[in-house]
């Protein structure tokens, strides 16, 4: 028995899009206590189904032909009004940003209490009493505070949970999660989709689960179905795509996800491109008349050093510390205290004029390919301002952007044209072209892959073991992704609040972790077992 | 799609183009069309419009062209807009761009002495300027000047310290550039468009502000301006209409055309704004 049934829904797009539909003849269901997982990378038309379905399509975009079954309704076609009353009350949604989709001026409890009544059910008293029980069930720490309290004050997960619990409101018998735990940490991630399992157990409703890691599919999935370009081409349960892929493209997908623990470690011995000493830096905030003054301790006295031609992956949640402690070495932020001694100079110490000369030693690769270029300026400038300032001859320097963007794969032609002519994964290539035209000793990857997807992150992957082995690279790979710091990296350093728990070789930090901390984070990575089993 | 294509979908910002393109043209060929000058008396006092060959638009209480005045009136009007306009940007500009890209004690003074001026109204503070400084087309551009550049140095700051913070200028730190070349090359180009909506607005702001000057007296009394004019006229109000009457209307379209012109440039740079929906 389906609670919905989608026949060959095709959702077109406006004119002038990039093709005609964002969906095309597609076609699925969803049992009753099922999870069905929706499988795809960044365009490929898993979201627009979802949104079809609540009637969310963004302007412009409209549904060409098709049914979607819903309680014996074809729920495409009914009117605003009917829609309105079935959004929230049996089928709800909950989106990936927990930062943004909760109202920030009104309190926990009373958002939730809302969904009570924008469907008039219950007294104002029994909303709040309903509202307490849902936070207790999503599992928030010590309920009657947090009903009271402002979004702002819970963390990223709890605000998730606070979500989930208003979804759950009204006992929907559909669940939509558009990519719930994407902008969440390993072990936050692994909680909340412990439990959404823990309620489809228990409430019987069945989940519509969009996502783009096929970890979290070998975690919580029934059955998948793998989307590109709107199509869908794969489909079938979740043990059949994940060990068995029929399609070139799951199989593709299935390869790009970094997996397998492949110790590479060799042991590097050579001068040490960087070392760190002792490091701390602490801020302040607050402090006013009537606020205590909180300080967070962002880097406590961490030690650590990486040899010549080492990759030093640095793992841990955010808020632990490590991009600031990237940041610290390239003293975009000034450490309190401790020595950052890269090729005999220590860089903390320097003062602005001889740090500006000194720069070129570190540079960065950093997270966000849309933000890192500067839109208003072609790639050449990008790539030769750098040297130019150095005092490498404009020719010179010209040559070897050209030469660079070569490297990079994207084509010596390619330094003409403007940012946004580039895609996110080019873009970041252009990103380790730039750090690479300073002839760094060191480069700090913050983050560098961690908004790709994962074919075009497995590929970015590859250019830099391509590049490290040819350049002889010391690299500071910052990343929250412990499949991909394995992937990469000789050694692995594990951050918590701040302090550096563990540090050694992939290997004896994967398979054999030493700290506590370092146990549970890699409990948490999902379909960590099945990768494992991979190997 | 380009900036103009996009202007161009935006007809009432079209319209408000051509509006300005006729004013300017006229203002630049004024001295062909009426080589007598403004001042002239031409025929006697108080001619209704429409009725006497070769004065389409009357006589004065003087028996000066009603016509000519106003075209050369919209030289005056323009010049100080846009002088104005350009010398509001030059002090605004860098004092915004400095308090935003330093912060700290650099940002606290700069925005105190924006302040300071902010809080006193601005065409009192015009009105002052100009009586001190004594009234000539120099003084008057100078003070609209003076009373219009903190809203600038306010944009300004912050929409350099939105961009200071992007990863783009953090990699040219990285890369060994100086903060004034980080600041001018890397973060001022990426500011310029609400910089130019805005100057757009300010000419429009600023004719007004030399008219209204111009009409309590203040203006530079050897020069003819559209203020000027409907100030001299508002004795003969009621018995003269039309002297007071079209250098109003041509105040109202060419400030009108600049607003829509501002409005047109504001959809054509920030195309976000606009585009909606689409994720």
């Amino acid at each position: 028995m389906s609670v919905l049934s989608i026949t060959d829904m095709s959702i077109a797009l406006p004119s002038g899009a990039d093709r005609p539909f964002a969906v095309k003849d597609c076609s699925y269901e969803i049992a009753k206590g099922e999870i069905l997982c929706v499988v795809g990378e960044s365009g490929s038309g898993k979201s627009m189904t979802a949104n079809a379905l609540m009637g969310l399509l963004p302007e412009g975009v409209t549904v060409a032909k098709g049914t979607a079954e819903f309680g014996g309704k074809n729920i495409l076609k009914v009117p605003e009004i009917e829609q309105r009353a079935l959004r929230g009350d049996r089928i709800a949604m909950i989106f990936q940003e927990p930062m943004t989709a909760l109202n920030p001026l009104m309190r926990i409890g009373e958002q939730i209490a809302e969904v009570f009544e924008a469907h008039k059910r219950h007294t104002p008293s029994e909303r709040k009493a309903r509202a307490l029980d849902l936070v207790r069930e999503v599992g928030l720490p010590d309920p009657e505070k947090i009903i009271r309290a402002y979004p702002f004050q819970l963390s990223g997960g709890q605000r998730q949970r606070a979500m989930i619990a208003m979804s759950l409101a009204l006992e929907p018998e559909l669940l939509i999660a558009d990519e719930p735990t994407t902008a969440l940490d390993v072990t936050t991630q692994a909680q909340i989709l412990k439990l959404i399992l823990d309620l489809r157990e228990r409430r019987g409703m069945a989940v519509m689960f969009i996502t783009h890691d096929f970890g979290v599919v070998a975690e919580i999935a029934d059955r998948v179905i793998v989307m590109r370009h709107g199509e869908i081409v794969e489909r079938g349960t979740a043990t059949e795509v994940l060990e068995n892929p029929q399609h070139d493209y799951t199989k593709r997908l299935l390869e790009a996800i970094p997996t397998g623990l492949v110790p590479q470690s060799v042991a590097v011995e050579k001068a040490p491109a960087l070392e760190v000493r002792h490091l701390k830096k602490t801020y302040y905030t607050g402090g006013g008349l009537f606020r205590p003054r909180r300080d967070v301790r962002a880097i406590d006295d961490v030690s650590l050093t990486i040899a010549k031609g080492e990759v030093l992956g640095l793992v841990g949640e955010s808020g632990s510390g490590k991009s600031t402690l990237g940041r610290a070495v390239v003293r975009l932020v000034t450490p309190d205290a401790g020595e950052i001694l890269v090729g005999g100079t220590d860089m903390a110490a320097l003062s602005e004029n001889d740090l500006r000369a000194a720069r070129h030693k570190v540079q960065m690769v950093f997270q966000d390919p849309y933000a890192s270029l500067n839109p208003r300026q072609r790639v050449m400038r990008a790539l030769t301002d750098g040297p130019m300032a150095k005092g490498v001859p404009k020719d010179a320097a010209r040559a070897r952007a050209r030469e660079l963007m070569e490297t990079v794969g994207l084509g010596a032609d390619a330094v003409d044209r403007f940012p946004h002519e580039f895609s996110g994964g080019q873009r970041q290539r252009i990103g380790i072209a730039r750090a690479l035209a300073m002839d760094p000793e060191l480069i700090i990857a913050d983050e560098a892959v961690s908004a790709l997807d994962v074919s075009i992150q497995a590929q970015v992957l590859d250019l830099l073991r391509d590049l490290r082995r040819q350049f002889d690279l010391s690299i500071l790979f910052i990343t929250h992704d412990l499949r991909v710091a394995a992937q990469l990296c000789d050694r692995i350093a594990v951050m918590q609040r701040g302090k550096l728990v563990e540090i050694g070789p992939v290997s004896d930090v994967f398979l054999n972790p030493q700290h506590e901390y370092t146990q549970k984070l890699l409990a948490a990575v999902p379909g960590g077992g099945w990768g494992k089993a991979a190997e | 799609m380009s900036l103009w294509s996009r202007f161009a979908t935006n007809r009432a910002a079209v319209a408000g183009l051509i509006v300005l393109i006729v004013v300017i043209i006229i203002a630049i060929l004024a001295p062909v069309m009426f080589p007598k000058g403004p001042w002239a008396m031409v025929q006697r006092p108080f001619l209704a419009p429409f009725g006497t060959d070769g004065l389409p638009l009357g006589t004065d209480t003087l028996g000066r062209d009603v016509m000519a005045g106003l075209i050369y009136g919209a030289r005056v009007s323009l010049l100080v807009g846009l002088v104005s306009t350009v010398m509001a940007l030059l002090i605004g500009v860098p004092l915004g761009a400095v308090a935003g890209f330093y912060g700290g004690w650099v940002d606290e003074i700069a925005m105190r002495f924006t302040e300071f001026f902010q809080t006193i109204p601005n065409f009192a503070l015009a009105i002052v300027l100009v009586a001190i400084l004594e009234p000539s087309l120099t003084s008057i551009t100078i003070s609209i000047a003076i009373v219009s550049w903190p809203p600038v140095a306010r944009l300004v700051r912050a929409e350099v310290m939105s961009v200071t913070r992007r990863e783009y200028v953090d990699a040219a730190r990285l890369a060994g550039l100086s903060n004034l070349h980080i600041l001018t090359r890397q973060v001022l180009p990426n500011t310029v468009s609400p910089i130019i909506v805005m100057a757009s607005l300010m000419v429009a702001t600023a004719i007004l502000l030399e008219s209204s000057l111009s009409f309590l007296g203040l203006g530079d009394p050897n020069i003819m301006s559209w203020g000027y004019q409907i100030g001299a006229a508002r004795t003969v109000i009621r018995s003269a209409w039309w002297l007071s009457f079209f250098p109003g209307v041509a105040i109202v379209l060419t400030v009108l055309a600049l607003n829509l012109i501002g409005e047109g440039l504001n959809d054509a740079l920030n195309p976000h704004l606009t585009r909606k929906g689409k994720s």
